[in-house]
């Protein structure tokens, strides 16, 4: 075991983050900040090489190695869990930039009320709520993110058109967003035919698209700290890739160029963190494997942990920091609140060739009218709706081969397929709906007695499954999904919900949120509003999960948001007066 | 040491065939005067190698809606693939307990892709390359169902729309049959022209748009 010289501050996972606090502390005071990544150094540069759809999309080249480390699943508690052995419902990241770099870039603001969740519905849907829900305040508003998410804008260069400017409508935004100080940093994406065409539509059906903000620079861009990037070439090599100009906010173009040359910063690669060694309520170390396999302790003043959600949980619990989640009591906090996002998909055929190899991550229109409240349907047992979406995110031939409307051909393959597939090649998209997912009492996060990673350590354990509410979430969206097909001429092909049971084998979203999550008081929470520990002052945490329930929005600009404004708090406040924040 | 295995193929160019060796090193084979080359076998033996290419024939046929899995060389992709280490499970789980479970927790058996083929591929029979059409269909349809046959499927998509430097997709024979133009390095001109019309540029592959020689992860022997 080495023990390394202390510093002030170490934090465990080099994402959007880690590196974004890095770039605070380092620039705005003279503390010394180590980041361990547990995967690879990444640079800008490694991605003019790498648009091959095969090992990117479909090996996944950029994510976490399951060999290594993966997670097990199952329904409820009663069952035992079996290992996710391949991808996957969702996709971790790793390395210099953590999923940040292989990110599809969608910037969205949350709903003012998904703070305040706990205390929304039980005011405006007491009689109505499903059982077990246990949706909670996060202890902010977003009057206190405002400011932070224009930041997370700015720095990412987030393209898009506001909808509420200081409470003042603006057409073509969106109409429920919550009032923004500023309009976005940037204009929106080009517009393909595919993305037009619903945009059209919905405007017809008197729905109100607003084109999906997102943080791929729409044109060259200067962000406030000084950092230049290029302006989106719409190649489609996006999401699960890192993007070979530049024109995308990743970490490795937006954070790294301000800390590579920094005296006091340092990011070693290839250092999987294990545990947060403590001592009498205080937070002393990280203990870590280096790329040598050999154990190391890295002591520093400040401790905190910004790893990628899950395993966020995984390391309190490893490192037997507060008390674990018990869903028979419903006490303990550390692995509470696990949710999802709940996913529908609508597949368009069209008569018209669409280009869908060309496109951007966050290329599209989005329509809010069945988001949050507005969704809204006592009769279908249905509270809470979500985002409908058609983006233009770049589809590979891999991907869109084969895509045929249903009942077509009976065969999978031969003369027949072929010929199908070849005449629908290129002719259909896919309405995809996202809706925030209800914490439940019954959905939560602890370790596996069984499955251990490549280090003998426990794997992360997911009770987690859908209730009649995500299925009711689910039907309304291929319901309108499939209204706004047809009213884009199109023919619908196959939709999907949520289905019976949570399912591991396809892709639904990468934001798996909660776990430790924030709050107004330490008997539901794990954090204060801050992101501080309520125990254990000087150990912080960020990421999704931190969330107390998801939204339909990706999670990502919230995440940044939160994260500058525990920066402000640790380096105006904390550092002056070290203890709790509150 | 295994005897060297080959498979010879027919190819169309003069140039003959870009291959890979086993450490990544990038090889043309020449044509023989006969138009064919001889291609060597990384994991498949090549009794093997026939059966496979003959079915992925049958799953993307050459006919009259144009070339097939054969003229992609879907046979090269796949062997290239099983060899790699994702053939190797170097990207799956693999600490047991083993236990079956329900299909929401997806494939859960121990086997890994080099060891399905080698199980699967006598399924289909010994003789399966030089029976008539009909009745390897026949043949593929009775084991439509297994992980075999689900993988066989994928592969030959694979082999024929992946980028050349996966060893199929030969002389971009699939990008051509459907336009699709390879990974070009911009659309910035084109996305909001091309409206409701094909794009449809010669296409390129990812060495010939970067210049550069770009290694699969296949070709990581680790």
């Amino acid at each position: 075991m080495k023990r390394l010289k202390p510093v002030d501050v170490v934090i465990a996972g080099g994402g959007w983050t880690g590196l974004l606090l890095a770039k605070e502390i380092t620039h705005r005071t003279g503390l010394s900040v180590v980041v361990l990544e547990r995967g690879p150094a990444r640079k800008s540069s490694d991605y003019a090489t790498g648009m091959d759809e095969l090992d990117y999309v479909v090996r996944l080249r950029m994510m976490q190695n399951l060999a290594d480390e993966t997670l097990t699943h199952r329904h409820n508690a009663k069952a035992s869990a079996v290992p996710v052995r391949q991808y996957g419902s969702f996709q971790p990241g790793t390395g210099t930039g953590g999923a940040g770099e292989h990110w599809g870039a969608l910037s969205f603001r949350f709903p003012e009320e998904t703070f305040q969740l706990g205390s929304h519905i039980r005011g405006k849907y007491a009689d109505k709520l499903p059982p077990n829900v246990q949706a909670q305040d996060w202890g902010l508003t977003y009057d206190d993110l405002e400011a932070n998410y224009y930041r997370a804008e700015q720095l990412m260069g987030v393209g898009g058109k506001a909808g509420n400017l200081k409470g003042a409508k603006v057409p073509g935004g969106n109409p429920f967003e919550a009032p923004r100080q500023h309009e976005y940093p940037l204009p929106p994406h080009k517009p393909t035919y595919v993305t037009e065409l619903f945009r059209r539509s919905c405007v017809d059906m008197g729905l109100h698209p607003y084109p999906v903000p997102t943080a791929t620079a729409s044109q060259a861009y200067k962000n406030p700290d000084g950092v230049q990037r290029a302006g989106c070439m719409y190649c489609g090599y996006c999401t699960r890739f890192g993007c070979m100009v530049g024109a995308k906010a990743q970490p490795t173009n937006t954070l790294l160029p301000l800390l590579v040359n920094r005296k006091k910063f340092e990011l070693r690669n290839g250092c999987q963190v294990r545990r947060v060694l403590h001592k009498d309520g205080k937070a002393e170390a990280l203990s870590y494997i280096d790329p040598t396999g050999e154990e190391c302790e890295q002591p520093a003043g400040l401790v905190i942990l910004s790893s990628w959600t899950l395993n966020n949980t995984r390391l309190l619990l490893m490192s037997k920091i507060g008390e674990a989640y018990d869903p028979a009591t419903g006490k303990g906090t550390v692995g509470r609140n696990l949710t999802h996002q709940v996913s529908a998909n609508i597949r368009v055929f069209l008569d018209k060739p669409l280009n869908s190899f060309m496109g951007s991550g966050g290329l599209g229109f989005c329509i809010d009218d069945f988001d949050a409240d507005n969704a809204f349907d006592a009769k279908a047992g249905l509270l809470r709706g979500g985002a409908l979406r058609m983006t233009s995110t770049g589809e590979g031939p891999l991907a869109s081969f084969g895509q045929i409307p249903p009942g077509e051909v009976e065969a999978e393959w031969g003369a027949e397929w072929k010929k199908s597939a070849l005449k629908w090649w290129d002719k259909s998209a896919a309405i995809s709906f996202e809706g925030g997912h209800f914490p439940y009492r019954q959905n939560y996060l602890d370790l596996d007695p069984s499955y251990t990673d490549k280090f003998g350590d426990p794997l992360i354990r997911l009770t987690l499954d859908w209730t009649d509410h995500e299925r009711a979430q689910t039907d309304m969206a291929v319901k309108h999904g499939s209204e706004i097909a047809r009213a884009m001429g199109g023919k619908v092909g196959g939709t999907r919900g949520v289905g019976a049971r949570y399912s591991v084998t396809y892709y639904q979203s990468t934001h798996i949120q909660g776990g430790t999550i924030v709050g107004g008081s330490p008997e539901a929470s794990v954090l204060n509003s801050y992101g501080q520990h309520w125990q254990m002052p000087n150990l912080f945490m960020t990421g999704g999960s931190t969330f107390p329930q998801s939204a339909s929005g990706n999670p990502t600009l919230t995440i940044i948001a939160m994260t500058y404004r525990m920066a402000d708090a640790v380096i105006d406040r904390y550092m002056k007066h070290q203890g709790s924040l509150l | 040491m295994k005897r060297r295995e080959f498979l010879t193929v027919p190819v169309k160019s003069l140039g003959g065939l870009l291959l890979y060796t086993v450490a990544g090193e990038p090889i043309r084979l020449a044509a023989q005067e006969n138009g064919r080359v001889k291609i060597p076998l990384l994991y498949l033996t090549e009794a093997e190698a026939r059966v496979v290419q003959a079915a992925c024939a049958r799953i993307i046929p050459s006919d009259e809606s144009g070339p097939g899995a054969t003229e992609a060389n879907v046979i090269v992709y796949i062997d290239r693939q099983l060899a790699g280490p994702w053939g190797r499970d170097k990207y799956r789980y693999t600490k047991g307990p083993w236990v079956e479970s329900m299909a929401e927790h997806g494939y859960q058996a121990k086997e890994n892709p080099q060891q399905i083929y080698r199980a699967g591929i006598p399924e289909l029979g010994d003789d399966f390359g030089s029976a008539p059409p009909a009745e390897q269909d026949k043949r593929l349809k009775a084991i439509e169902k297994t992980m075999f046959f689900r993988l066989l499927r994928t592969h030959t998509i694979e082999g024929m729309f992946s980028d050349p430097l996966h060893g199929g997709n030969a002389g971009l024979i699939g990008w051509q049959l459907i336009g699709y133009p390879g990974p070009l390095m911009s659309y910035r001109d084109e996305i909001d022209k091309y409206h409701g019309m094909p794009f449809r540029a010669k296409p390129k592959s990812l060495e010939m748009v970067t210049g550069k020689k770009v290694k699969g992860l296949e070709d990581d022997r680790g």
